[in-house]
């Protein structure tokens, strides 16, 4: 009896190692591994190198486009995700379920197709092409295309962490504030909104990190015109192409660290009796 | 302040949940709504509340018609079962929103707010946060946050329901005292008769989206209007047509004409008060009360063979 239960444990946490030698193997190889090579690539050449590609006047205009766009996308897209969310669960418009369905397409679609459709949407023939031409506005080779493609990609992120969120917390506590004499625009900025701060956080952290990595949609519609309409994944693609290896991977660590920045940020953020 | 229920009726797709339901409660009262699951007690509660709005029928409050008031314009205070406490808030934020919302001044919003912890009997933990209280104080907390902004009408949906048996009879004579010296119309929600009697001046009945009875505790038991509120309110047997109470049923050892034979199957000591169980010769169940000293003058035992006899009993008109 005791023996059999002995070997029971045994195997329970040979079960247990195996697991956990799997997942980590598979985040070593998959993901830490080439993240790792970037790192060492960076600074094959030495610093003074690494740091002649990234000041470049080109590559900073990249990453200062990145940014901007990164900046414009990411709140739009977060209150359009807390809208999306509210509509979504509480169900306060007739369809609130198609809503539901495509909020998920970005997702689904290819950027590149993402890109292609807005091309035939703002082009010289596309549907609101012309109107924007006749009015002398440019749209595509230029930003305004680049946030339109950005935004598109990462619009699902925060409405799906919110999604869940908000059915768990249930709609009681709304119930109580209007019933203790808050209307509805008091009733989101004291009690909906700090109880899904934190899936909103997270959602705000993985759409800027989609912004920031957004290359497909961008590269179709930007037009890769260098010091112009070039962002920094962009700018990757185009120094790999010239055979400048290390400003490719000098450009893809800051992109990394950048992203690495805001997952610690988000960490540090959150207290620890919440993370529970 | 009155509440009146004017032939409200509501429906949940094919769910008949009120089925015009009339009702007055009068200002200052205390009044329990009573009915099995489903009864459509708590949906009645909510309309008052303006928490759900009734597809036809009117609600008025001290007179004026609240119907197409939304729940903040009706000055109502709410106790949710399951509390509705706000999590990401402290003790003393929680019972503050109300005065908060209002925008009253911080040193009368502080008065008040201590004034409540200490008649709910949470002072000093004002600072916790919900979680960190047990499900007695939580409730006690939301009844606070209800009262701070000291509404006309306090509504309260099955608010002891989730606590267990003390924690729950001692809030039951808690909400009495509170509202002997406050007066606020009260109205509660129960599934549970002895809950209902207890507390309350006056029982709605409810069964099936509809008011069976409107009484107090003692009219409700000693003459309820039809069968439902006999077998809901209280045990009831049933004899053919007529409906007895367990303590109207005498035991006596020998037939006598006007019995019937039955076999003791439980007996049940409960200090003064002995429950027994019988089988009837048809194979149906009764239950008798009595006091220990018949009980140990009858030594009732299990397989006896009793005769029983009512010597009190209503029989109701056919619906």
């Amino acid at each position: 009896m005791n023996v059999r239960r002995l070997d029971g444990a045994r195997q329970e946490r040979g079960t247990r190692l195996g697991l956990r030698f799997v997942a980590l193997g598979y985040l070593l190889v998959v993901l830490l591994g080439p993240l790792s090579m970037v790192f060492w690539r960076s600074f094959d050449q030495g610093a003074g190198h690494l740091w002649r590609s990234l000041s470049d006047p080109n590559t900073v205009h990249a990453f200062r486009m990145t940014l901007i766009i990164t900046a414009i996308a990411v709140p739009l897209n977060t209150v359009f995700g807390i809208v999306c969310a509210l509509a979504i669960v509480r169900r306060r418009f007739p369809g609130a379920g198609a809503v539901n369905a495509i909020v998920d397409l970005p997702l689904a679609l290819s950027p590149v197709v993402v890109g292609l459709s807005l091309f035939l949407l703002y082009g010289r023939t596309g549907w609101f092409g012309g109107y924007f031409e006749r009015h002398g506005i440019q749209i595509l080779f230029a930003t305004p295309s680049m946030v339109i493609a950005t935004i598109f990609i990462s619009l699902p992120f925060v409405a799906r962490e919110v999604v869940p969120t908000l059915r768990e917390i249930g709609d009681e506590q709304e119930q109580a504030a209007h019933t203790l004499g808050a209307g509805g625009w008091a009733t989101f900025w004291r009690i909906t909104l700090p109880s899904i701060r934190w899936a909103v956080i997270y959602g705000v952290v993985l759409t800027t990190a989609r912004c920031l990595g957004e290359y497909g949609a961008v590269a179709v519609v930007s037009g890769h015109i260098e010091g112009r309409t070039e962002t920094a994944t962009l700018r990757v693609q185009d120094a790999y192409e010239n055979f400048d290896v290390p400003g490719a991977y000098g450009i893809s660590l800051v992109l990394a660290a950048m992203s690495v920045l805001v997952l610690v940020a988000m960490t540090l953020l959150k207290p620890k009796e919440e993370a529970a | 302040m009155s509440i009146e229920v004017q032939h409200v009726s509501k429906r949940f797709g094919s769910f008949q949940a009120l089925e015009d339901v009339s009702l007055d409660i009068a200002g200052g009262s205390l009044t329990a709504l009573l009915g099995p699951s489903g009864s459509g007690k708590s949906t009645l509660l909510r309309i008052v509340a303006g928490l759900e709005a009734p597809d036809s029928g009117a609600i008025r409050l001290a007179g004026a018609d609240a119907t197409p008031l939304a729940p903040q314009k009706r000055g109502v205070g709410f106790v949710f079962q399951h509390y509705a406490a706000f999590k990401h808030m402290t003790v003393r934020d929680n019972v503050a929103f109300g005065l908060k919302i209002r925008k009253r001044p911080e040193a009368e919003l502080r008065a008040r707010v201590e004034e409540l912890l200490e008649l709910v009997q949470l002072q000093g933990l004002g600072h916790r946060y919900p979680a960190q209280l047990s499900g007695g104080q939580r409730q006690r907390m939301a009844l606070a946050r209800a009262l701070a902004p000291e509404p006309k009408v306090l509504l309260l949906d099955e608010p002891f329901g989730a606590l267990d048996a003390r924690v729950r009879a001692e809030l039951r004579g808690w909400l009495r005292r509170l509202h002997t010296e406050a007066h606020t119309t009260t109205v509660f929600v129960t599934h549970d008769q002895e809950e209902a009697m207890e507390v309350a001046d006056s029982v709605v009945v409810m069964n099936k989206g509809r008011v069976e009875q409107v009484a107090g505790p003692r009219e409700l038991y000693d003459t309820p209007a039809n069968a439902f509120v006999m077998s809901f309110v209280g045990r009831a047997n049933r004899f053919g047509e007529a409906w007895v109470r367990p303590h109207d049923l005498e035991l006596v050892p020998a037939p006598n004409g006007t019995t019937r034979e039955a076999m003791v199957e439980r007996v049940v000591h409960l200090g003064f008060e002995v429950r027994c169980e019988l089988v009837g010769a048809d194979g149906e169940q009764l239950a008798v009360q009595l006091t220990r000293d018949e009980a140990d003058a009858l030594e009732l035992d299990r397989g006896q063979i009793v005769y029983v006899r009512p010597t009190r009993q209503t029989v109701f008109a056919p619906a």
